[in-house]
């Protein structure tokens, strides 16, 4: 077995292998750039070596700089983790001359099926069925029917050329097909210049479902079974699960054995994963393999009671797989969501900066945190921006998914927008319960963005209840402050007003042993809660259902964040509500057509031209002073109209450097 | 007997309908509450006691006889913020457009009088058109005398004015002394002449709410606080707001019973300070990581950006807070910001509450806009402030001081009791780079051995030994341990007595 593992990755991922290592009494190497040096990898590490400034492209993808750090530390194998060098087969072969060993498959297999066309063939010959399809040009309506029944309907006619959905056409029997054809070409020859169209099968209310394999030196091939990954948000993997509520034992063993079998064609030895396109009646097709291990493989851990990274080292070790295909069982249910530092209220742009709050949900045996960083970290540019993986287990997935929302409501994170309202909307969502889920999930249930205040309640009363029970709270400790009119003290009253969007909600709350009763339209709720001032979550029992609210205080206003619902939360004596109602609505206030020097100072730097788009938040300028750089950003989408100051130049206080269009 | 009583019931209820109830529709139709549902939500349910319901102007020209309304345009009186006495008084713009009257402002002065003989705070609300103009010369001396009011509570009661309609001319002079304003945005607007005149003398072309609205003056003048969404947002952060205030300049600041353990350890503070001393940081993360339950009541939150101000608690009982802010200008000194800190200090003073001051500053704003505007008197007045402030005073260095700026942030020399520094801090004359370039001057062509110098120097004076050495700084603390290590301090200083020199008043440069 290794004496030293260096692990040639960052954050969580690198956190994971070092974690099993320890397990296993090896000693472990961490790598950083200049921007973690502080991170939480190379503190859990044995030993850690700098190698490079902050982009990865000068750091943890410099194959020269990890191979000496093997050197220099004696490290005798290398975790490449996901990313970075860990599908490049020059970082495999750079390692076996320096003797040392890759966690991972060898050279030949990651070449092979590296290259989509040539792992395409592979898969054929291996006899793994892959999306039918006529990549020649079709010389008329006739050759299109021909073409199309060989495929099998429905087919997708698409342009040579094409792109953004021009020229597609999705045909269902031959005359569709005649006419189909002639409309793509049409599209094609008007809207590219070039007429040229060709045939693949359409695959129907798509699901991403891969097999996660391992595969030893002795010729032992297992299937660890699927993972679904069908919520994706362009091409991202958002929400992951296994198994997948979809297949049946059938198409699950058939396409086990075909994985194995394509494993077994590259001569593969180590964790992959075969990665399929299923359609509406369960056919599967090929997509791609990955020689490596996968962000989402602890789902897989957690129904299989594996430890894969464990597995990888052995079999890079040269040991024998400790178990048989028939050994590999599915115990219940298990999920997982990426929490990433983006805004879903702002086209989920990518959010950078210091994490000012960061309280995970505590682990236990259905909840596992996997994660890279902590409270006070830096989500920096340079790398991707995922703060964590949340997993979650149960016997059901049913079960699975209610710990996961559970565990969502209680993630605390400040100072960087993130993803977890979305994620609890989304694993909320009745159709994501039901199981009816497609690639196209996220497309179609939010085509147009997410926004927090539509999340559809199962139990509206509860922010009110909370919202009410807080505001007691702190109105009774008001009461007790020093200093009152002797035998005139406050006496605060049991009737309030809760209004959330406009709407009020007529409130009694009194105080009863063990915690409140609040009466809302004729029920009364019964609300008990250790939360103490200053806690940023309220864990309460209501009416015997234990709910985890988010709280966070705006002005007089209280901003509950509860199952992927925002909502802020007014509360008041009934008279304040009913003068609250004389308020006019504020029409957003007319933003400024320019960006002004917030500072005299100088335009360091001034990155966009004239017509360019920006989303809210993206950095326009950097204006240095008192030798500090400040980031200007767009405060909402924009468009540069006019650009009124150049890079070097001196500003003072206000003067335009953009106008916007 | 029964016909007195009746006689009181409709003369109440002719009081309580104002300037009746067209105008009270007209003042809704502006998103506008009236001067008594005001009072409705500003004070505890049912703690109102009116004054002078019957008072009624004196004047007898331009028709004025012949149109009297009882109250005449203000309400006044006392009741309770979360049990503790107040004393208000709220403008009636349903009523001559609230002007103030001769009677008008007596009925003010009577309940200042008043507040000021039980050691109460006075809250104004201000909607008023301006001076009762049939009264002529009354009238401005009505202003006066509330004005020389305002000025002699100043400093023995707290003073809050919250502007909910127009207030312009003399009228702003009042509000100006109080020690906060609050604005409410969109309906409320301050200025010394108007949009018409300012067209008529200087051909510039404002709107009222550019030239004094709430968003103008609460981050470009400073002369608001605060700047409020609406009438009720406004009243609803004033009872807040009251929770900080003592009653008087010989109480104790209100406490509550608090539940935040003093001895909470934030252990991300310890990686607040970034690395690279040119990157900000938000000192905001630190103010709320040290307060009672993370609530700080920031107050004048955009304007001086460079500078925050604020209370928050500790242990349950108020703190003043003072930092630069590094995000804004590197949190240096200048014009504005001394100004404002130095007036929040002198109210911390005044009534008792203790300063906490968050340090790192990289000097004072250097450029002719800073000369010519008097930064030299300016930042003067922050010195001043701090020098003169009796009330228990920590201080904790997180990076820079430097120059004369780390001597105004309540050094240890401005009686400073209790300097602390996180092991970041860098006290020093100036930066490690600048002290070099003119120690070594000579050397300057010479980059290599430049470096040199300024790794030197910043090995030897960027840190807070030497300052430690010194005894300027009392002790070097753990960034997490910040909030024990205040509140102890605090605590300590609890009964701190310092009295300055008997004197008829000092000379603050103004």
């Amino acid at each position: 077995m290794f004496k030293k593992i260096l692990i040639a990755n960052r954050g969580e991922i690198a956190c994971r292998v070092i974690r099993t290592a320890r397990l296993m009494g090896i000693r472990t190497v961490a790598v950083y750039s200049d921007a973690d040096r502080h991170a939480l990898h190379v503190r859990l590490a044995d030993e850690a070596v700098r190698i490079g400034p902050a982009p990865s492209a000068q750091s943890y993808l410099v194959i020269d700089n990890i191979v000496a750090a093997c050197k220099a530390t004696g490290a005798d194998a290398v975790h490449p983790g996901y990313g970075f060098l860990s599908e490049k087969t020059a970082f495999a072969a750079a390692l076996e001359k320096a003797g040392v060993a890759f966690i991972g498959p060898k050279a030949h297999a990651i070449t092979a099926m590296g290259d989509k066309i040539e792992s395409k063939k592979l898969a054929m010959k291996a006899g793994v069925s892959t999306i039918p399809g006529y990549t020649d040009v079709i010389d008329g309506p006739e050759h299109a029917v021909k073409v199309a029944r060989d495929i099998g309907y429905p087919v997708m006619l698409k342009a040579s050329a094409g792109g953004g959905g021009k020229g597609m056409r999705v045909v269902r029997n031959d005359d569709e097909c005649r006419d189909g054809f002639q409309r793509a070409t049409n599209e094609a020859v008007s809207g590219f210049g070039d007429g040229r169209v060709f045939a693949e099968k359409y695959i129907e209310e798509p699901r991403h479902i891969e097999i996660q394999i391992l595969a030893d030196a002795h010729g032992n091939t297992l299937y660890l079974n699927e993972r679904e990954c069908s919520i994706q948000r362009r091409h991202q993997k958002v929400i992951e699960e296994a198994p997948s509520a979809f297949l049946d034992a059938k198409t699950r063993k058939a396409m086990g054995e075909q994985a194995v079998a394509l494993s077994r064609a590259v001569d593969y030895q180590s964790a992959g994963t075969v990665e399929f396109i299923v359609d509406k009646n369960r056919n599967f097709y090929f997509l791609e393999m990955n020689t490596r291990l996968q962000v989402e493989h602890p789902v897989t851990e957690l129904i299989t009671g594996l430890d894969l990274v464990e597995l990888m080292i052995r079999v890079a070790a040269g040991e024998k797989l400790p178990l048989k295909q028939s050994d590999v069982k599915i115990n219940g249910w298990a999920l997982e969501a990426r929490v990433y530092a983006e805004d879903p209220f702002r086209n989920f742009l990518p959010s950078i900066g210091r994490l000012v709050r960061c309280q995970p949900p505590a682990a236990s045996d259905s909840v596992r945190v996997d994660t890279g960083i902590e409270e006070g970290s830096e989500v920096s540019m340079y790398y991707d921006p995922m703060i964590a993986k949340l997993i979650t287990s149960g016997s059901t997935r049913d079960e699975a998914i209610d710990r996961m929302a559970d565990a969502l409501d209680a993630y605390h994170i400040r100072g960087v927008s993130h993803n977890i309202s979305f994620l609890n909307a989304l694993v909320c969502h009745p159709r994501f319960r039901e199981g009816r889920i497609s690639t196209n999930f996220i497309a179609e249930e939010y085509p147009d963005g997410f926004h927090s205040a539509d999340v559809a309640q199962a139990e509206p009363h509860l922010p009110i209840v909370i919202a009410a029970m807080i505001h007691r709270r702190f109105m009774d400790r008001a009461a007790k402050l020093s200093g009152q009119l002797p035998s005139h003290e406050r006496k605060v009253g049991s009737a309030f007003v809760v209004v959330i969007a406009e709407q009020q909600h007529a409130v009694s709350v009194v105080p009863v042993a063990g915690g409140h009763e609040v009466r809302l339209g004729g029920r009364t709720h019964r609300v008990s809660t250790a939360w103490q001032f200053g806690d940023a979550l309220i864990r309460a029992d209501v009416d015997g259902r234990s709910v985890c609210f988010q709280l966070d205080r705006v002005g007089v206003r209280y901003r509950l964040s509860y199952r992927g619902a925002q909502l802020d939360a007014l509360v008041c004596e009934p008279r304040a509500a009913e003068l609250s109602r004389l308020m006019l609505p504020k029409v957003p206030p007319d933003l400024s057509k320019f960006l002004l020097s917030p500072m005299p100072g100088l335009l360091v730097r001034l990155a966009v031209t004239v017509g360019q788009e920006l989303k809210a938040g993206e950095e326009i300028a950097v204006v240095e002073a008192m030798k500090m750089e400040n980031s200007l950003r767009a405060t909402d989408d924009v468009t540069v109209k006019k650009i009124l100051a150049e890079q070097g130049q001196s500003l003072v206080v206000d003067q335009p450097i953009l106008e916007f269009g | 007997m029964q016909d007195v009583l009746q006689q009181l019931q409709e003369k109440r209820a002719a009081a309580l309908l104002g300037g009746g109830q067209q105008r009270i529709d007209a003042q809704h139709g502006k998103g506008k509450l009236t001067a008594r549902e005001r009072l409705a939500i500003l004070l505890d349910d049912g703690s109102f006691e009116e004054w002078d319901m019957f008072v009624e102007h004196r004047c007898t020209d331009f028709g004025m006889e012949d149109q009297k309304v009882t109250g005449d345009g203000v309400i006044t009186g006392y009741g309770t913020i979360n049990g503790r006495l107040v004393f208000v008084f709220s403008q009636d713009f349903t009523v001559f457009g609230g002007s103030l009257s001769e009677a008008h402002a007596e009925k003010i002065c009577k309940v200042m009088d008043q507040a000021m003989k039980v050691g109460a705070p006075l809250i104004g609300i201000n909607d008023s058109g301006g001076a009762r103009i049939q009264e002529g010369v009354a009238s401005l001396g009505g202003y006066a005398e509330v004005f020389q009011r305002n000025m002699l509570a100043s400093g023995v009661i707290p003073q809050l004015s919250l502007i909910m309609g127009p207030c312009a001319g003399g009228a702003v002079y009042s509000p100006a002394i109080t020690d906060f304003v609050f604005m409410v945005k969109d309906s409320s607007y301050m200025f010394v002449t108007g949009p018409d005149v300012v067209k008529t003398v200087t051909h510039e072309e404002v709107t009222a709410e550019q030239l004094g609205g709430a968003i103008t003056h609460s981050s470009r003048s400073g002369v608001a606080d605060l700047a409020l969404e609406n009438d009720v947002e406004a009243l609803l952060t004033t009872r807040r707001f009251f929770n900080f205030l003592p009653s008087n300049n010989r109480d104790k600041p209100p406490v509550w019973p608090c539940e935040d353990p003093a001895t909470r350890e934030e252990a991300s503070l310890d990686t607040l300070v970034p690395d690279d001393p040119a990157k900000p940081y938000d000192i905001k993360e630190l103010i709320t990581k040290i307060a009672d339950e993370g609530d700080f009541f920031e107050v004048q939150p955009d304007y001086a950006k460079n500078m925050v101000i604020g209370f928050i608690r500790l242990e349950g009982a108020p703190v003043g807070v003072v930092a630069n802010q590094p995000m804004v200008l590197a949190g240096c000194l200048d014009i504005s910001s001394s100004t404002k800190g130095a007036r929040f200090v002198r109210f911390c003073d005044a009534f008792s509450i203790p300063i906490l001051t968050l340090v790192d500053v990289p000097g004072f704003m250097p450029g002719t806009t800073q000369e010519y505007g008097g930064i030299i008197k300016h930042g003067a007045k922050l010195l001043y402030a701090y020098a003169e402030a009796t009330v228990p005073k920590v201080t904790l260095i997180t990076r820079k001081a430097y120059g004369g700026a780390y001597d105004v942030m309540a050094s240890k020399h401005l009686r400073g009791d209790v300097n602390m520094a996180w092991p970041s801090a860098e006290i020093a004359v100036m930066g490690p780079k600048g002290a070099v370039e003119i120690i070594f001057r000579k050397a300057l062509g010479d980059p290599a051995a430049i470096a040199a110098r300024t790794e030197e120097y910043r090995r030897k004076f960027a840190n807070p030994f030497i300052a430690g050495s010194r005894g300027y700084i009392d002790d070097v603390i753990m960034p997490r341990q910040t909030r024990a290590r205040v509140c102890r301090s605090l605590a300590m200083l609890l009964n701190k007595q310092v009295t300055n020199p008997w004197r008829k008043h000092g000379n603050i440069p103004l």
